[in-house]
């Protein structure tokens, strides 16, 4: 069997990445959204961590662990600005939040 | 620690049946991945991202990179996950799971992820020579005290990411604050 080389883990974080941009493209529901977006961020790790172990030292680590605090923080305000969307409009549909449509 | 082993040795220990673990990692992966972006209920949605976040753990554990998966699943799917799930149960109407999936422009955004497809597949062709076959390995005994010494520096002085550290925890404090206020009813 070939063995398993950085170019695997390449692929498997191209292939989260894709899915968490059809997430992010298609889906009606902010909360799915926001799911595809932490899809996206963890295929960015691993993209990172993938490429600390090629090189043989630990910068990509130490950055995939600043990615993921960047993740919850981002998580936390983005669910934060949908609770006050969501009392305001009483609606979750992306397809609803149109004000800026011309 | 053994007094007769310095941080940069490697002990070679083989590991055992790698491929099948990888394979097996990477479809719970990509198929949690399916699973989120297609379910038409929120929280069947979230379960299958913690399943995702904890095959890329194991991904991680691989990768011999033992504290980025610590943290992986101590933040991520013990963190963020709740907090989703929280948020999903406050503004989760019962209709939304009988309403259309997809948004109206989802033949647009089809589209453009095919294209991404597209550009990730030509890259990956033209550049595959540019991996080296074999992987070396990291020595995972001392992960966490070197990622330690990257962070906070050593013998007084400041790592290489320590500036980083601590915009990092300032980065926290804003996200906290505008958590709460966004979510307060009257500013």
């Amino acid at each position: 069997m070939v063995p398993i080389t950085t170019f695997h883990y390449l692929v498997v974080a191209a292939a989260l990445f894709v899915l968490g941009v059809i997430g992010v493209l298609t889906r009606r529901n902010v909360v799915i959204v926001l799911m595809s977006i932490e899809l996206i961020l963890n295929a960015v790790n691993l993209n990172l961590v993938a490429f600390s172990r090629m090189w043989g030292n630990l910068h990509g680590q130490v950055f995939a662990i600043f990615v993921t605090v960047d993740a919850a923080a981002e998580a936390a305000v983005g669910l934060g600005i949908l609770i006050a969307f969501f009392r305001n409009r009483e609606t979750i549909n992306v397809d609803e939040i149109d004000l800026l449509k011309w | 620690m053994n007094p007769g082993m310095n941080p940069g040795m490697v002990r070679d220990m083989a590991p055992v049946a790698t491929p099948f673990f990888f394979y097996l990692l990477a479809g719970l992966a990509v198929a949690g991945g399916v699973l989120v972006i297609t379910r038409r209920n929120a929280v069947h949605s979230a379960l299958a991202l913690i399943v995702t976040l904890l095959a890329v753990a194991g991904l991680y554990l691989m990768l011999y990179a033992p504290f980025v998966a610590g943290i992986q699943i101590i933040v991520y799917a013990g963190g963020i996950m709740v907090l989703f799930l929280f948020v999903i149960m406050l503004v989760n109407i019962e209709r939304s799971s009988k309403d259309r999936r997809f948004n109206r422009m989802w033949p647009v955004g089809l589209g453009a992820a095919c294209a991404l497809l597209a550009l990730f597949v030509s890259a990956f062709v033209k550049g595959k020579a540019l991996f080296p076959d074999r992987m070396m390995s990291l020595p995972e005994s001392s992960n966490t005290q070197q990622i330690a010494t990257m962070l906070y520096g050593e013998g007084g002085k400041m790592g290489p990411y320590t500036f980083a550290f601590e915009i990092a925890s300032l980065l926290l404090l804003v996200a906290i604050l505008g958590a709460v206020i966004m979510t307060k009813k009257k500013i």
